[in-house]
C-alpha cells in the first residue's frame, strides 16, 4: 500500500515525518496518522494476532474498535492494549503486538489454531468445572491468552478532574450531531460538543460516494465551523457513559470532564457491522466505512484490486470511493437480488445474489483472494458454483447496528425496525434525543434533518424543562427514506468453519449453535457462556450477528430475541484517568502542635489523627504507654478529648427530645449535673454513647464518640424535623476544644486556674459547672473515663493551646504527663467502660452489653425501646463480659481472636491488655450467653491455632466501687 | 435533586435516609408488627415518599420519588407534609 497524492482535507502532515518501530523494525509516518494507518502505508499486512487461536489480523474498523490490533507501547514506561487505530503516532514510539509468543509473524502459539476442535465453546467453564485442575488450567489460559503485559515501574500518573456545565451536550461530530448543535446554537443554548475523533465531521468527510460527495463535505465543513466558533468543542474525547440528571462523564486525551448537561442529543452514529463468513478474519478484509477512512483521512489506498461485499447503498458508495482514488474493483458482490444495484464505475462487475463463500489467505496468512458463490432461495451460498476473484482487499458494507450504549443507559426504551434491521429507539426519556444513524436515519440530507429538530428539542427542553415531549423527535419520515441499510442475516455457514461471529474472543459460528444446543438460548445467557460481547470491543461488532444467529436458531426476530445492555465505559479508560488524588480531609485539634512538640505518635481515629502515645527517647511503645498509664494512676496525667463530639440543645423541649433518644432518664435532672446515655437505633442496637450535662432548664451541652458526631447530629436533626419539638440543635464539635485532666492530683493541678471550688461536695462526681479557667470561659464535666479524680474542660478552640499550656506549666510540680488513645484504652478497659463500636458492631443490642442500669425501660418511649422489650423476652444470644487470662505466659489473645466451645465458636475478643493495676491480662468479650457466668472458662483460639484459657471475672477490673473518682480533696 | 429550602443541586450533595415510614404506636403493636416496621423494607418499584437531607446546609426534606424511573416528582419539608394531611 501506497500514499495517494496529497489532497485536500486529509489529516496527514506531509511535512512532519515522525520515526518509529513495530516488533522492533522502523518506519516512518506522518503527523496525524495513527499507529495503524502508518503500518497501513508502509504496507504491513499483520498487526496483530487473535485473542484465542492467534491468527493473523489487522484492522477492521479504523474507529477504535480494533481489538486485534492492540499494542504494547513503550515511551518512558509500557503501556498495554493500545488500540493502534485511533492512537496517534508519536517520533521515537516503540510498539509490538499484545499476545503473541516469539513476535507477530512467526508466533509460536498460532498451533492453538489446530486445537480448536477441542476448545468448545465454554470451554472455560468446563475446564475450571474440577477444583482440582483450576490451577493448572489457569497456568494455561494466563500464557497463552490474554492482553498486553503490566508495567509495574509506571509512575503513577495524576490526572485533574474537571467539571463543565452546559445547556445541550451534542454526543458525536458526525452530519447529525453538527446540524443538532447548530440548531440548538441558533435557539441560543450553551452547546457542548463531543467527537472521538480529532476532527469534527464524521462521515459526511469520508462516506462521498463520488458524485455528490463533495458538496456534503462542504456542508459538513460549514456546519463544523459554525460548532467550533459557537459551541464547547471536545475533539479526541468521548462520552464514557449516561448517569441520572444528564451527567455525562467526558473522557479527553488528559482527563475526564464531567459534563451536567440540561438536555442530551445522542448523535453518535452506528458501527459498521461485518459480514460473516469462512475467513472473514483475514487481514485486508475490512469494513467499508473503514476503507472510507483510510482513503479520506489518511491517503492511503486500503489495497490495489477490491472486492466490495454489499448489502446497501453505503457499500456502492464505497466503490465509488475505491474507483476515485484509482483502485481497481475486481467485483461488487451484492447479496440482494436483482435490481438492489446502486451507480458503479463503468465497467465494474457486478454479482447480485451473490455472496463471499470463503476467503482465501497468502503464505503470510492475509487475503489474497475470495470464492464468490450465488445465493439460493433459502439465503445459503453454493459453494459448487463458486468463482474466484484474485483481490488483496474485500470491502463489507452488508450493515450497522446503532452505537446506542449512551441510549440504553439513559433509560431509552428500544425497538428492533423490521424495515431498518436495526435496534431503534422507540422513546427516549426527558432531556435526551437521539439522532442520525443511532436513531435509524442514515441518508446524509435526512441525517441533518434529524439532527437538526434534535437540536431544537433539546435546546428547548433545556430552557423550560418539561416543554417539550421527552419521546425522540418525529423521525418516521427520515427513518422511512432510509432505504435498507442494514442485511437481515448476512452469515454464512461454511462446512469448515473459521467464519468468525466475535473477533475479541474468536467465536465462530458453530460455537452460537453449540451453545444454544447446550441449553444457554437466551441472549443473557449465551452472552456469558459464550462469551460474545466480552472481549475489549463489548461486541460492538459481534452482539448485532449473534442476537440474529440466536433469532434464527430459535425462529424468532431478533426483536423478540431482545440486547444486552452495555454498560459503561463506551471505550476502556486509563486507570490514571479514573484514580484521583485520595481526598481524605483530616481533622487536626487546636492541640495538634502541643503534641507534634511532645513526640507524639499519630494514629487515625475516624477523620482525625490522635496521638496514640507519646514518644520517648530510648524508651520502647510498650514502656512509654506503661509510663503513661502510671502517671493517671499516681498522679495526674491530660488528653485531648476534642475528638469528641460536642452538640447544644436549646429550647423548651430539649429534656423531652432527650427522654426520647437517650436510654437515661432526664426529667428529674439537676442542672449543674452530668448523666450518661447510650444512644440506639430502632432495633435496639447500640449506635452511640455520651455524656448529656444540663447547663441550665432549656440548653444541654453534650458529647458523642469521636467517630459518631457527624452522624449523630444528622439524625437528631431528622428527629426534630419529625418530631416538631421546640428544640434546637448545634453541632459545636469543631468549636470547642477539650482536655480531660485525670488522675488523684487533678484538683490540686485545676485549682489554681480557677476561682471554682472543687471540693467534692460543691462540685462533686458527675457535676458540670460553667466557670473560667485559665482566663477562659470554660464548661467542666467530672467523668471517670479513665476511672480517677477527673475534670474534661471544655473552652473554646481559640483557647485550647492556652489551657494546654497552664495545665501543663501548673502540673509540673505534681508529675503531670500527656497521655494518648492507647493509654486511655487500658485505663477504660480496667474500669470496664465499653467502647462502642469496639466492643460493640453493628448487631449488639443494648440487652447483651451488661448495662442494665443504663437502660431506663420505664420511660414512656426512648428509640430502641419496643424492640428491647421484645427482645427481653427472648432468650439472649450473646453477651459481654470481663475476662482474665489464667496462664499469660502461653500467649497472648488479640482482639477478634474466636472463643471456642466444642469446636465451634461461641464468641470473640472485643478489647484486650496486659493490666499493670490488676497485673494480669483483662479483656472484654462478646460471648454466648451459656459462657457468661463469672467464672466460666473461655477457650480462646490465638494466632497460629493455639488454644489459651480465660476466666471471666467481674468488672470493673479496677476500683470497682468508683471510690477514687470521687476521692475527696485533701486539706 | 431539588432541596425545598435551597433549590436545584448537584445530587452528590445529598444524602438517603430511606422510605418513610409511620411508626406504628409501640404500646399497641404487636412484636410481629413492630418487627416489620423494623426490619422489612418494600422495595416493590413505584413511587415512594423518602427522607432526604441536604449535606451541606442540614436540611431534611420529604423527596417523592418514582424508584422505577428514579424521577423525582416533588420535594418538601416534613413539616408541610403534615400540615398537607391534616388538612
Amino acid at each position: 500500500m501506497k500514499r495517494l497524492p496529497p489532497q485536500a482535507g486529509e489529516w496527514i502532515d506531509r511535512g512532519k515525518p515522525l520515526r518509529f518501530t513495530f516488533e522492533g523494525i522502523g518506519y516512518e509516518g506522518y503527523a496525524g496518522d495513527t499507529i495503524s494507518s502508518a503500518l497501513l502505508a508502509a504496507g504491513v499486512r499483520v498487526l496483530g494476532r487473535s485473542f484465542k487461536y492467534h491468527r493473523p489480523r489487522s484492522v477492521l474498523s479504523l474507529a477504535n474498535h480494533d481489538v486485534n490490533a492492540l499494542m504494547q507501547v513503550s515511551s518512558c514506561f509500557s503501556v498495554p492494549n493500545v488500540r493502534a487505530d485511533v492512537t496517534p503516532l508519536a517520533e521515537g514510539l516503540r510498539a509490538t503486538a499484545v499476545n503473541t509468543i516469539g513476535g507477530v509473524a512467526r508466533d509460536r502459539a498460532r498451533f492453538l489454531e489446530w486445537l480448536a476442535p477441542f476448545l468448545p465453546v465454554g470451554f472455560y467453564y468446563k475446564a475450571f468445572h474440577k477444583k482440582s485442575q483450576f490451577p493448572f488450567w489457569e497456568r494455561v489460559f494466563r500464557r497463552t491468552t490474554g492482553l498486553g503485559t503490566v508495567d509495574f515501574s509506571a509512575r503513577r500518573k495524576g490526572s485533574p478532574k474537571r467539571y463543565a456545565f452546559c445547556d445541550v451536550l451534542v454526543i458525536g461530530g458526525g452530519p447529525a450531531g453538527l446540524a443538532a448543535a447548530d440548531a440548538a446554537l441558533r435557539a441560543g443554548a450553551r452547546v457542548a460538543l463531543v467527537d472521538e475523533n480529532p476532527r469534527l465531521g464524521g462521515s459526511g468527510l469520508y462516506n462521498l460516494g463520488g458524485a455528490d460527495g463533495e458538496r456534503q463535505a462542504e456542508e459538513t465543513r460549514r456546519l463544523a465551523a459554525i460548532a467550533a466558533a459557537g459551541a464547547v468543542v471536545y475533539v479526541s474525547s468521548y462520552a464514557a457513559g449516561y448517569y441520572a440528571d444528564h451527567w455525562v462523564p467526558i473522557v479527553t486525551p488528559g482527563h475526564v470532564v464531567k459534563m451536567r448537561a440540561r438536555a442530551v442529543v445522542v448523535a453518535t452514529g452506528a458501527y459498521e457491522q461485518p459480514a460473516v463468513f469462512r475467513n472473514n478474519d483475514l487481514p485486508g478484509v475490512i469494513l467499508a466505512s473503514a476503507a472510507q477512512r483510510m482513503l479520506a483521512r489518511y491517503s492511503i489506498a486500503p489495497c490495489k484490486r477490491a472486492v466490495v461485499l454489499a448489502a446497501n447503498d453505503d457499500g456502492y458508495r464505497a466503490a465509488r470511493d475505491l474507483a476515485a482514488h484509482g483502485v481497481e474493483i475486481a467485483a461488487v458482490v451484492d447479496l440482494r437480488g436483482a435490481n438492489s444495484r446502486g451507480a458503479v464505475p463503468p465497467g465494474t462487475l457486478v454479482l447480485e445474489g451473490h455472496g463471499i463463500h470463503e476467503a482465501l489467505a497468502d503464505s503470510q496468512g492475509a487475503l489474497r483472494g475470495v470464492r464468490v458463490a450465488p445465493l439460493a432461495r433459502d439465503g445459503t451460498l453454493d459453494g459448487y458454483q463458486a468463482r474466484e476473484f484474485e483481490c488483496d482487499g474485500l470491502l463489507m458494507s452488508t450493515g450497522w447496528a446503532g452505537a446506542a450504549p449512551l441510549l440504553y443507559q439513559a433509560g431509552a426504551r428500544m425497538e428492533f425496525s423490521a424495515e431498518l434491521q436495526q435496534f431503534v429507539p422507540a422513546a427516549c426519556p426527558p432531556g435526551v434525543y437521539a439522532a442520525g444513524r443511532v436513531n435509524g436515519v442514515h441518508g446524509f440530507a435526512q441525517k441533518l434533518r434529524d439532527g437538526a429538530a434534535a437540536g431544537r428539542a433539546a435546546a428547548a427542553q433545556s430552557r423550560k424543562p418539561g416543554s417539550v415531549d421527552g419521546a425522540a423527535p418525529s423521525c418516521r419520515q427520515e427513518r422511512a427514506q432510509s432505504g435498507m441499510p442494514s442485511h437481515p442475516y448476512p452469515i454464512f455457514a461454511h462446512p469448515k468453519g473459521r467464519n468468525f461471529v466475535d473477533f475479541d474472543e474468536d467465536l465462530q459460528l458453530k460455537d452460537f449453535f453449540n451453545a444454544a444446543q447446550e441449553g444457554f438460548d437466551n441472549i443473557e445467557l449465551m452472552k456469558r457462556y459464550s462469551t460474545v460481547g466480552m472481549g475489549p470491543s463489548q461486541g460492538k461488532h459481534s452482539n448485532m450477528n449473534a442476537i440474529r444467529v440466536l433469532a434464527k436458531i430459535l425462529g424468532r426476530t431478533p426483536g423478540e430475541v431482545g440486547s444486552t445492555t452495555a454498560r459503561p465505559m463506551f471505550h476502556p479508560v486509563p486507570m490514571s484517568h479514573l484514580g484521583g488524588r485520595g481526598f481524605m480531609p483530616e481533622r487536626a485539634t487546636p492541640l495538634e502542635g502541643r503534641h507534634a512538640a511532645a513526640s507524639a505518635v499519630w494514629m487515625p481515629a475516624g477523620q482525625w489523627q490522635r496521638p496514640e502515645y507519646y514518644a520517648v527517647e530510648n524508651q520502647t511503645r510498650e514502656a512509654a504507654i506503661r509510663a503513661e498509664v502510671a502517671a493517671v494512676r499516681g498522679a495526674v496525667g491530660v488528653i485531648d478529648v476534642g475528638t469528641l463530639g460536642k452538640i447544644e440543645l436549646f429550647g423548651r423541649d430539649a429534656g423531652a427530645f432527650f427522654e426520647r433518644i437517650y436510654t437515661a432518664k432526664f426529667a428529674g435532672m439537676k442542672v449543674g449535673s452530668t448523666r450518661y446515655g447510650l444512644m440506639l437505633d430502632e432495633s435496639g442496637v447500640v449506635i452511640d454513647d455520651g455524656v448529656i450535662a444540663r447547663l441550665g432548664e432549656e440548653h444541654f451541652y453534650f458529647t458523642t464518640t469521636t467517630t459518631g458526631s457527624a452522624t449523630v447530629y444528622r439524625e437528631l436533626t431528622r428527629l426534630n424535623a419529625m418530631w416538631r419539638m421546640e428544640v434546637g440543635i448545634v453541632n459545636v464539635t469543631g468549636h470547642f476544644a477539650a482536655i480531660n485532666l485525670a488522675g488523684p492530683r487533678s484538683r490540686e493541678v485545676l485549682a489554681p486556674l480557677t476561682a471554682l471550688d472543687l471540693s467534692e461536695a460543691t462540685f462533686p462526681y458527675l457535676g458540670a459547672r460553667e466557670a473560667q479557667v485559665a482566663g477562659l470561659p470554660a464548661r467542666l464535666l467530672r467523668v471517670g473515663f479513665v476511672g480517677e479524680l477527673g475534670y474534661e474542660i471544655h473552652v473554646p478552640a481559640s483557647g485550647a493551646a492556652h489551657l494546654w499550656d497552664q495545665l501543663m506549666k501548673t502540673g509540673a510540680a505534681h508529675g503531670i504527663r500527656p497521655f494518648g488513645v492507647e493509654a486511655q484504652r487500658l485505663l477504660r478497659l480496667e474500669k470496664g467502660h465499653i467502647i462502642v463500636s469496639q466492643d460493640t458492631d453493628g448487631v449488639t443490642n443494648a440487652l447483651e452489653l451488661g448495662m442494665d442500669w443504663a437502660l431506663k425501660m420505664d420511660k414512656p418511649f426512648f428509640v430502641g425501646q419496643r424492640s428491647l422489650e421484645a427482645m427481653g423476652r427472648l432468650p439472649r444470644k450473646q453477651a459481654l463480659v470481663g475476662f482474665t487470662l489464667d496462664e499469660p505466659d502461653t500467649g497472648m489473645p488479640k482482639e477478634c481472636h474466636l472463643v471456642i466451645e466444642s469446636d465451634e465458636p461461641a464468641g470473640r475478643i472485643t478489647s484486650i491488655a496486659h493490666s499493670p493495676a490488676v497485673g494480669r491480662v483483662i479483656g472484654l468479650a462478646l460471648v454466648a450467653p451459656a459462657l457468661s457466668k463469672v467464672g466460666s472458662t473461655l477457650n480462646i483460639r490465638i494466632d497460629g491455632g493455639r488454644m489459651v484459657r480465660a476466666t471471666v471475672s467481674e468488672t470493673p477490673f479496677y476500683d470497682p466501687k468508683n471510690l477514687r473518682q470521687k476521692q475527696p480533696e485533701t486539706a | 435533586m431539588t432541596c425545598p429550602i435551597n433549590g436545584p443541586r448537584p445530587v452528590s450533595e445529598f444524602f438517603y435516609h430511606g422510605e418513610l415510614r409511620p411508626m406504628p404506636d409501640p404500646q399497641a403493636a404487636t412484636d410481629d408488627a413492630w418487627a416489620d416496621y423494623v426490619f422489612n423494607r418494600n422495595g416493590a418499584p413505584g413511587v415512594k415518599r423518602e427522607w432526604w437531607y441536604h449535606l451541606p446546609s442540614g436540611v431534611w426534606f420529604i423527596a417523592e420519588r418514582d424508584t422505577a424511573t428514579d424521577q423525582v416528582l416533588r420535594t418538601y419539608l416534613y413539616s408541610d407534609a403534615v400540615a398537607e394531611a391534616v388538612q
